[in-house]
């Protein structure tokens, strides 16, 4: 009973207690003072008390763990430590391989090793290559700086296609490495086919834009990859975006579509850069490239860059376009402003080819008639298929079976090593052990030994296509073959018969 | 290094304001003027954003008239400029048929192979007949011929290397091997300088770059060490490999690399050396080999040399020499040998026959000649400018001589009035060297002779006073000794 009642009153009484204490504090007399017309209050002390309180804790540093720099000693030691992988890998058999040297012009016909070959290995699209026209030159001396000869050559490229102006660049390769940077930048939004050469990737990766690959000349692929792309980029007015693609491509043959390509252009807002270095004077009826062959105004087409290298037998490139497009990179493309121009004699040689092929448009026709004799004259050629379009002057033949083993690719090949022993040709037989490698280093083995088989029993000469460890390409490698407007008939024949009966041979099962 | 006054400092960012200002309140009137007219895009979005172009609208095009001169004569000591008039304030240019003859005092021409040679011309005439101008075709494909193959025995041996490599152009050369040899994970050390060409190769392959201060062997050797102690960034894996990327001749200073050092700094911490020699490869050395001669270094201790045959060749293209086996990797991986068109014959032929000429293979002594003359003319002209009070840089022996002119205004005037008295000179501004550091570059070559100099000394000398470039005191002419004093013996 006691206890019962000993607790509640010790609480009160302590209660009480405190409450007297607060109160006299409270009241305590400088509780109360007056300073400058303000009363304090007693409770400002325990504000105070709890001000100081917080401020000493935030200035306490954090603990942290002391920083301790590698010492000079330290350094040292992991400086000698290191070692550096070799500058390059091993050299392997494959690398040692010399290549075909010519000794005459790469004309239709050229003599390699002493013997005359049918030359199916230059770009020579219209046989323009050894034409009076083009060695009469007036100007023959390399070095320029930013000589006439460039201004007409760009005048006249411009009054050819239909386009107000055109820019020429040194070098095919860089036209487009240098013209795509100077139009894309980080994070814009390009389209582009995955069987672009390695020009455009390389252009691609330095403007450091978004970059979205569908599926090799495949329509449908490339209008749903445009839906996702403008599903997902909703706020796209200052946003550009681009389509790439090449008229024909280099990795394949294939000719692009381009009608349908201008419709999904127009549909989503796109803008499109087209690379016609195989298909400059080829396409269209008097050699202006894919829009004259789909009958497409020029204008429709906001940058078209091609390499001289192929149908104008000179070298170089160019890039045409509106005079905005043009002007801008005459400051802004890194390969225009930062290099050499093209030696003068490549210019001239470049105005005389577009001269000529203005006054002989039957040229066209022949090349048309050549590769379709070509084309339909390997149709029925055993192992190998015609990946590239009939039209196209660029004959792409890849392997039919894809045998999706090593193993059995490697059988095949042991079996034509063997065989390769018994001919007479002096060719380093590939050892048959493990070929550890890609998919197509095996192709590209098998590939190489028909190219050599061609040349050196039916002196044919056509080459393979070659891939570098940067390119991320991944189309089947094969046979590719130049045709050119100066092949008469038999040359096409004889072309037909020779790789037909080197793949019967080497296809035996 | 380069210390700009700092009154100077203090008006050329005066002017530079005042021209952006100018520019923006043309580009409001513009949008004005835009708004008004319907726009012709359609919901495209414009190829060139507002402010990308702003450079090129509102302060190139100002001064087009003294960038781009065409000409129409090959560029030799003197050449032929074409006149241009513009009817709208420069926005566009056309050519007139005059043309007016001018001292070339901007052609990379060093040993003067630009104009018509005796020896080179006939067989680069004859190779045009034979071979044709292009090959049309990859060097893996059908495109090496003869030519080629002893075009680059003979580079492989003038360098002083094993093997060599040619391309068609000296950008791409670069632009495709950096990438195949160093891929992700490895690390590219650059000087601050270093020409674009390599930056762009830098930024394709994939590897992570460093700047190390410009020609500062001490700072590259802190760099090094800090590099090689940390590791790839974030995950601090040992690096795969190194590579220290120099040029010869700084082509917008004149400034010749210190070589020895660097080198010495790299072996010790093994990482590989690429020097570029673009514009030190014929142009110095006693006998034309290029910084490597010059300094004393063996060609040996540096693993990758690479140069273009553009200026003191008269012709085009690039190579890159080095051993055997890293030759024959690259022919088998590089993209500029294996998609690009190679070299043309004609060119690869005036290449030979260059070479053949500067080492006296020809069977005359042309090539020393050429080779003194261009040291002899390029110390002159450097130490008379000097003594005249502009500001050059560049180090002796090198045939390129910048001199400042800070000033935007001042490089249309200088590039104008030298015009006016027939001296033809290139002026460089911004995005080729940095904003506030616009300088005309002089190239000297072994075509002038010494009339041509002093013409060209009393032209600038007179311009500069008129302009206002002499930032240093003139040294004062030493006295005229007094006629009819004999000289006491």
């Amino acid at each position: 009973m006691d206890l019962a009642n000993y607790v509640p009153s010790a609480f009160t009484s302590l209660l009480k207690n405190a409450t007297e204490l607060i109160t006299f504090a409270y009241d305590v007399p400088f509780a109360r003072a007056v300073v400058f017309g303000v009363h304090i209050g007693g409770h400002l002390f325990v504000e105070g008390l709890l001000l100081v309180v917080i401020i000493f804790l935030l200035s306490q540093k954090s603990y942290k763990p002391p920083k301790r720099p590698l010492t000079k000693k330290e350094i040292d030691e992991l400086c000698d430590e290191w070692v550096p992988e070799s500058l390059i890998p091993p050299v392997t058999e494959e690398m040692k391989r010399e290549v075909p040297v010519l000794l005459s012009a790469a004309g239709p016909h050229t003599i390699i090793n002493g013997k005359k070959v049918v030359n199916f290995a230059s770009a020579n699209y219209l046989g323009l290559m050894g034409h009076e026209k083009l060695l009469q030159l007036h100007n023959l001396l390399p070095l320029s700086f930013h000589v006439d000869v460039h201004l007409d050559c760009e005048t006249r490229i411009a009054e050819f296609l239909g386009t107000p102006d055109s820019i020429l660049y040194s070098y095919g390769l860089s036209t487009m490495f240098s013209a795509i940077p100077a139009f894309c930048k980080k994070g814009d939004i390009i389209v582009v086919d995955e069987g672009v050469h390695w020009g455009i990737q390389n252009g691609l990766y330095l403007s450091r834009s978004t970059i979205v690959y569908f599926k090799h000349n495949d329509m449908q692929s490339l209008r749903s990859t445009l839906e996702k792309v403008t599903q997902d980029n909703k706020r796209a007015k200052k946003l550009r975006r681009y389509i790439v693609v090449e008229a024909v491509y280099q990795n394949s043959g294939q000719i692009a579509p381009l009608d349908e390509i201008i419709q999904l252009k127009e549909k989503y807002k796109f803008r499109v850069l087209l690379d016609e270095s195989n298909s400059f004077g080829v396409l269209g009826k008097s050699g202006r490239g894919l829009t004259e062959h789909f009958h497409v105004p020029v204008d429709k087409i906001d940058i078209i860059t091609a390499s001289m290298g192929h149908a104008l037998a000179s070298e170089g490139g160019f890039c045409t376009g509106s005079h905005r497009v043009v002007d801008h990179q005459r400051l802004s493309s890194s390969g225009y402003v930062f290099s050499a121009s093209l030696p003068p004699y490549l210019a001239s040689a470049a105005i005389a080819a577009i001269d000529v092929i203005e006054e002989n448009p039957q040229l066209i026709t022949m090349l048309r008639d050549n590769s379709k004799i070509l084309s339909t004259g390997l149709l029925g050629i055993q192992g190998l298929e015609l990946a590239s379009d009939i039209m196209s002057p660029l004959v792409f033949l890849r392997l039919k079976k894809s045998t999706g083993s090593l193993k059995s690719d490697l059988q095949l090949l042991e079996d034509l090593a063997d065989r390769g022993k018994c001919q007479t040709f002096d060719l380093k037989v590939l050892p048959a052990v493990c070929i550890v490698g890609l998919y197509g280093t095996t192709h590209k083995r098998f590939l190489k030994m028909m190219q050599l088989q061609v040349l050196k029993e039916h002196s044919v000469f056509v080459t393979t296509s070659k891939r570098s460890i940067v390119d991320k390409c991944n189309l089947p490698v094969g046979i590719r073959i130049y045709v050119s407007a100066a092949h008469t008939e038999s040359d096409l024949q004889k072309a037909c018969e020779s790789l037909k009966t080197v793949a019967a041979s080497l296809f035996t099962d | 290094m380069i210390t700009i006054p700092y009154l100077t400092a203090l008006t050329t960012y005066f002017s530079y304001g005042l021209l952006f200002a100018f520019g923006q309140l043309r580009d409001l009137f513009r949008k004005f003027i835009d708004w008004w007219k319907a726009s012709n895009l359609q919901g495209y979005a414009p190829i060139c954003l507002g402010l990308e172009d702003f450079y090129i609208r509102r302060l190139y095009l100002r001064i087009q008239d003294c960038f781009g001169r065409p000409i129409s004569s090959p560029p030799d000591a003197w050449f032929d400029v074409v006149e241009r008039v513009s009817n709208d304030y420069n926005k566009t240019l056309k050519r007139t048929t005059k043309v007016s003859r001018c001292l070339n005092l901007g052609s990379y021409n060093y040993l003067g192979f630009a104009a018509a040679d005796e020896y080179c011309t006939p067989r680069v005439t004859e190779t045009l007949q034979r071979y044709s101008a292009s090959t049309c075709s990859t060097r893996v494909e059908g495109g090496s011929t003869a030519l080629h193959v002893e075009l680059e025995q003979v580079v492989a041996d003038f360098v002083g290397k094993p093997a060599a490599m040619v391309t068609g152009m000296g950008y791409v050369t670069n632009s495709a091997i950096l990438p195949v040899l160093v891929r992700h994970g490895g690390l590219i050390i650059s000087d601050s300088l270093n020409h674009n060409s390599i930056v762009n190769g830098a930024r394709g392959s994939g590897a992570t770059i460093r700047v190390f201060q410009h020609n500062t062997p001490s700072h590259l050797e802190r760099v090094l060490r800090e590099q090689i102690a940390e590791g790839q960034p974030r995950t601090h894996r040992p690096w795969k490999k190194i590579i220290v990327v120099v040029e010869g001749i700084y082509s917008m200073e004149g400034e010749l690399c210190k070589l020895p050092e660097i080198v010495s700094i790299c072996k010790k911490y093994k990482a590989y050396v690429y020097l570029d020699e673009a514009h030190s490869i014929g142009a110095v050395g006693k006998t034309g080999r290029g910084v490597c001669e010059l300094l004393g270094v063996d060609t040996a201790d540096v693993d990758i040399m690479m140069g273009t045959f553009t200026k003191s060749f008269g012709s085009c293209g690039g190579y890159i020499a080095g051993s055997k086996e890293l030759i024959q990797y690259l022919k088998y991986t590089c993209p500029a040998h294996l998609y690009a068109t190679s070299i043309s014959p004609p060119a690869a032929q005036q290449i030979i026959s260059a070479i053949k000429v500067i080492l006296g293979e020809d069977g005359s002594s042309r090539g020393a000649q050429k080779l003194a003359q261009i040291r002899e003319n390029s110390n002159y002209f450097r130490s008379e400018l000097q003594k005249m009070g502009f500001e050059v840089l560049g180090d002796n022996d090198s045939p390129v001589m910048p001199i400042m002119l800070y000033n935007p205004a001042k490089i249309p005037a200088f590039s104008r009035e030298c015009l006016k008295q027939n001296v033809a000179v290139v002026t460089v501004a911004f995005p080729a060297t940095p904003l506030l550091l616009a300088r005309a570059r002089i190239c000297i070559s072994a075509a002038h002779t010494r009339e041509d100099m002093v013409k060209a000394l009393e032209v600038i000398s007179r311009v500069g006073d008129m302009v206002g470039i002499k930032y240093f005191p003139a040294e004062p002419k030493k006295p005229e000794l007094e006629e009819g004093r004999k000289k006491v013996e």
